[in-house]
């Protein structure tokens, strides 16, 4: 139909030979399938190859309407590695390939809603790739052609559409009926219709990561329907609009934009002036510590002891806090909500509360007031305790919404619209992401394995708990450390579910690491060079399975990902409570500190994070799939805005 | 000897309910009570030495039985074998020489005679227990008989002098006795000072503003860093708790009172502070032939990190630690587990632990082991009361301590004869 795409039909030999020209499926494909799928004129996309790097979504609507028509060809390089060691039926056990696919399809879709183009997360196509048991589509053919959608980015317009005609060909080589799906949407209507779906995604997504086949059902609906519905459009004009969103959301952002993504620096406790007018503003006024760390002077060093009752105190006296606001805050403090998916939800669910009860002042507009009420709260709860980066990034998000709220929504349209957004990136990026880090990761653990685990990481658990009601026949080492030992938390529920465990402290962490084959870790975040920023001791754990040669799987969801870069632990942490140190719970024959802890030469250093090296890091398994640590930047510098925060 | 029969039999006791603490206190206790027992042996008129060593292999078989993992009394027992090897050595030389003197006596050069034998049998002595002296000409030329009589075993020696000289004899056997009873008091006076004579090197290893790390408590470690102190050296000192034992409490506090600017931080933190440290300086359970070191828990972990920041890595050991045998698997042979309660509360989990539940396996297991093993590629030195060495110079510095004979300490039936 479109006659660029004739012009451009032989181009690549190679390409033309494989996959999905086999004479068996070209039969079905209409006369246009005879042209290439690849575009040839992508030197940098070839350039690309050896980035694992996934192609860019061609248009998220696009896609959305015709999942099915696009995944299998979305099968792409840096997929193809997590997905060949994947065993469908261990997957989706018993689902048939359109089953399973069209499960998948109301699986992930987390970048619904992004207005340019992005990528499809690699986790859910990986997925659908994988769900389709016989890989009856050759990898090789699929691979050039993502990479021309990469190559499209920076590219004229006139070229991309061509490269996009050239794609979208060869997403329509697939049965006349998807392909038919396809052509009826038009983007615009698709859009309107993503609002409306939407919700009914979200709740759909929640039953099909569970049971894919039954969800299957909803899913399917919801992504037919629509399409069908839409008005027929042509093919010519579908692949331009499709370019232009593509170029609109995928083009770098301006120079001064970048800029901005630059992560602020953080308030360094060392410059005075700066603490001082903080000290002002603040709500509670902690006494610093006698003994200061002299290493982490840019780190916030009180006293914890009297922070607490001295808060509690003052809860009628902070008038625009809101009591859920404070209960968290206070929560924080006292160390019941710990755990970086834990405290944003709990987070999240108390902002929800506070904005619902939210009025918007008189002569003022509820974009900057709801934002300054949000700042306020935000900065209460850094005085609580500091934030994780994972928060960070979740306040971010709710920010951004409330400042593209449209101006025309009234007040209880727009307190509406945040809350169910506060669910939504609640559900999608913390619930079901955990739900396909799980579905991952799974696949990496066979029988007869030993598992290490560190600390207690909620996302860990998960996947040995789904692991074990799978019936895999597994170890695990659960390695702990003071102060807090967490392990100790997570043993007993691991135990409890019947798993056989392994307890020791890190010490023994080089004496228990000859038996074990995989090591499974918790992250706090992921920044942009590959460091895994994690609970105190993760490092030494990574780096003694380096040592061993056994593999080390980062388990953490994208949402907590960042772009700030570190590469070493003391430039940036968070110090806990010095005292924590010299006591030993339930060892009360070790009191030797008891006397000197005011000692001026001492100094008690009770670290809460540590910076992992990314080369002692082996994959790490996130929403978007497995990935190596070198791609992170790539997924935070790509689904920056609208897929990292939705 | 019942008496000393019982000495040793309290000692195993001692040993096999793990009431020594520290390789120091074991060494000094095994020396003291193998002097006993050689001050208690009642030796033949033939063969003294034969019959002492037997004796002591006798005990020191015991003795390592009792804990295999203390390798210091293993140590201790072979530097006393080896003392008596050698004494009874230097005697014999000098009774060769003694039988040179008588036939070729009144020779004008007499005197000059006289002198050799002593001097070469101190030679033999120094150059074993002083042993980084680099041997000069003459005593190279002197030991050169010395080493070829080493494989007439020491009898032959004793034998020919007691056909020889019947009258020397009883003089000669009290004068074995006695130099092996000096010898092993040296070696306890030794045992005793070895911190003093490893913290005097303190300053050239440690300058000013310098950040210290190390874990748990060693007292080695303890007096070098207080010796810098006292040359007026300023320098932080991070310690690492040391769990499951926080021995890096006890070691803080002692730091603390001695005036070092001392910060105490868990293990896990080890990695993310080893940045900032510029030497790693740990005490040592025992020191393995090929370099490697058998150390406190945890410390594998440190020598790891402070490889990949490249900070020095230095062991601090007394030569009594020094254990000639290479080892073999020793994370496992040469460790010991220790009580679990250490790590979890018996009351918390016992409905975890309940051996006889289910279908017999328990679900729970507490590992708690008591030490670690370093490799040689991660240590970058040893300092031992004979000054610094590197790793790969064990080997050598073990062949000083040790007669080859005894490695294995075993009572063969004609190891004697």
């Amino acid at each position: 139909m479109d006659p660029r795409r004739g012009a451009r039909v032989v181009i690549d030999p190679k390409v033309r030979q494989v996959g999905f020209f086999a004479p068996g499926r070209t039969q079905s494909a209409p006369p246009e399938s005879s042209s290439p799928p690849v575009a040839d004129n992508s030197p940098a996309g070839n350039s690309l190859s050896p980035v694992m790097i996934p192609p860019p979504r061609h248009a998220s609507d696009n896609l959305h309407s015709a999942r099915p028509v696009l995944c299998p060809p979305l099968r792409r390089p840096g997929d193809t590695i997590p997905v060949g060691s994947y065993n469908p039926s261990e997957f989706f056990p018993g689902t048939s390939p359109t089953a399973s696919f069209y499960s998948k399809v109301g699986d992930g879709e987390f970048s619904e809603d992004a207005s340019g183009a992005g990528w499809t997360h690699r986790g859910n196509s990986g997925k659908v790739a994988s769900s389709f048991p016989s890989g009856g589509f050759d990898l090789t053919a699929v691979k050039p052609s993502n990479l021309t959608t990469v190559s499209v980015v920076n590219m004229p317009p006139g070229i991309s559409v061509k490269t996009r005609g050239a794609l979208i060909e060869v997403q329509n080589e697939q049965p006349a009926s998807s392909r038919s799906l396809k052509e009826k949407t038009s983007k615009a209507e698709r859009r309107a219709l993503q609002e409306a779906q939407r919700a009914a995604k979200a709740a759909a997504k929640a039953e099909v990561s569970k049971a894919p086949i039954a969800a299957s059902g909803v899913a399917t609906p919801v992504n037919a329907k629509p399409a069908k519905a839409s008005k027929p459009s042509s093919q010519k004009k579908d692949s331009a609009s499709v370019t232009a969103s593509e170029k609109k959301g995928v083009d770098r952002p301006p120079e001064k934009d970048r800029k901005k993504d630059i992560p602020h620096p953080r308030m360094q406790f060392d410059d005075k002036s700066r603490v001082e007018k903080a000290k002002r503003r603040a709500v509670v006024r902690p006494i610093e510590v006698r003994n200061r760390v002299e290493l982490f002077r840019h780190l916030p060093q009180y006293e914890r002891g009297t922070l607490l009752p001295d808060l509690e105190s003052k809860f009628f006296q902070l008038d625009p806090m809101h009591p859920a606001v404070y209960k968290v805050g206070l929560q924080y403090l006292a160390g019941d909500v710990s755990g970086g998916n834990a405290r944003c939800i709990a987070m999240l669910h108390a902002f929800q509360e506070a904005i619902k009860d939210y009025s918007t002042p008189p002569e003022k507009t509820l974009v900057r007031d709801l934002t300054a009420r949000i700042s306020s709260y935000v900065s209460f709860l850094i005085e609580c305790r500091p934030l994780s980066i994972s928060m960070g990034n979740a306040i971010r998000f709710l920010k951004s919404r409330i400042a593209k709220l449209p101006l025309s929504l009234s007040e209880s349209e727009a307190k509406a619209s945040l809350q169910s957004d506060i669910n939504r990136f609640i559900n999608e990026k913390i619930v079901l992401a955990d739900k396909v880090i799980v579905r991952h990761a799974v696949t990496k653990i066979r029988d007869g394995d030993v598992l290490l685990t560190y600390g207690s990481s909620s996302a860990v658990e998960m996947i040995l708990l789904y692991a074990h009601e799978l019936g895999k026949q597994f170890r695990v080492v659960v390695v702990d450390s003071r102060p807090k030992l967490e392990g100790q938390l997570l043993l007993r529920r691991l135990v409890g579910k019947g798993l056989s465990c392994t307890y020791t402290h890190i010490n023994a962490v080089s004496y228990i690491m000859h038996e074990v084959t995989r090591v499974f870790l918790g992250a706090s975040s992921v920044l942009s060079n590959g460091t895994v920023y994690s609970r105190v001791g993760t490092a030494c754990v990574s780096m003694v399975a380096h040592a061993f040669r056994v593999p080390v799987l980062v388990c953490c969801e994208a949402y907590k990902f960042h772009e700030r870069v570190q590469l070493d632990s003391i430039c940036s942490n968070e110090l806990g409570d010095p005292d924590a140190i010299s006591k030993v719970p339930g060892r009360e024959e070790i009191n030797y500190l008891d006397d000197w802890a005011k000692s001026e030469n001492l100094q008690l250093l009770n670290l809460i994070y540590d910076a992992t090296p990314s080369d002692y890091v082996s994959m790490i398994i996130t929403d978007y799939g497995m990935v190596p640590p070198t791609s992170v930047p790539v997924i935070v510098r790509e689904y920056r805005r609208e897929h990292l925060w939705i | 000897m019942p008496d000393v029969q019982a000495l040793v039999n309290e000692f195993i006791i001692k040993l096999k309910k793990r009431k020594v603490e520290g390789s120091q206190a074991t060494a000094r206790m095994t020396a003291e009570l193998l002097r006993s027992v050689i001050s208690q042996q009642r030796v033949p008129y033939n063969n003294q030495a034969g019959a002492l060593i037997d004796a002591i292999k006798a005990v020191g078989e015991q003795l390592i039985a009792a804990n295999p993992v203390e390798l210091a009394v293993g140590n201790i027992v072979r530097r006393v074998l080896h003392i008596i090897r050698e004494e009874d050595l230097s005697l014999a030389t000098a009774a060769v020489a003694g039988l040179n003197l008588s036939a070729v006596s009144d020779d004008e050069d007499d005197g000059e005679r006289e002198d050799h034998p002593v001097l070469s049998a101190a030679a033999v002595a120094a150059a074993a227990r002083s042993t980084l002296r680099p041997p000069s000409l003459q005593t190279l030329l002197e030991d050169m008989p010395d080493s070829a009589a080493v494989p007439q075993s020491s009898s032959s020696g004793g034998d020919s002098e007691g056909k020889s000289k019947s009258a020397d004899k009883s003089s000669r056997s009290r004068k074995l006795k006695h130099d092996i009873i000096e010898a092993v008091n040296e070696l306890i006076q030794d045992i005793a000072t070895c911190h003093e004579q490893i913290s005097e090197q303190a300053v050239e290893h440690i300058h000013q503003n310098e950040v210290i790390l190390t874990l748990g408590r060693s007292r080695t470690v303890m007096e070098f860093l207080c010796a810098a102190k006292e040359k007026k050296r300023s320098f932080r000192v991070f310690v690492a708790e040391g769990a499951p034992r926080y021995q890096g409490h006890v070691l803080a506090k002692e730091l603390v009172a001695r005036g070092l600017q001392t910060t105490l931080i868990t293990d896990s933190a080890v990695f993310a502070m080893i940045s900032r440290v510029n030497m790693v300086i740990v005490g040592a359970h025992a020191v393995m032939a090929n370099g490697g070191v058998i150390a406190p828990v945890g410390l594998n972990m440190v020598a790891l990190a402070a490889q990949r920041h490249a900070v020095p890595f230095v062991v601090l050991a007394g030569t009594h630690k020094l254990c000639p045998l290479y080892p073999h698997n020793p994370e496992v042979l040469l460790n010991e587990l220790k009580s679990p309660s250490e790590l979890l509360d018996f009351g918390e989990f016992s409905d975890c632990m309940d051996f006889g539940s289910g279908n017999g396996s328990p679900l729970l297991h507490v590992v708690n082991p008591a030490f670690d093993y370093v490799p040689p590629k991660l240590v970058s030195l040893f300092i031992t009361d004979t000054g610094g060495h590197n790793p790969s110079y064990m080997y050598r510095l073990i062949a000083d301590y040790y007669s080859a004979d005894d490695l294995v300490v075993q009572r063969r039936p004609a190891s004697g004869n």
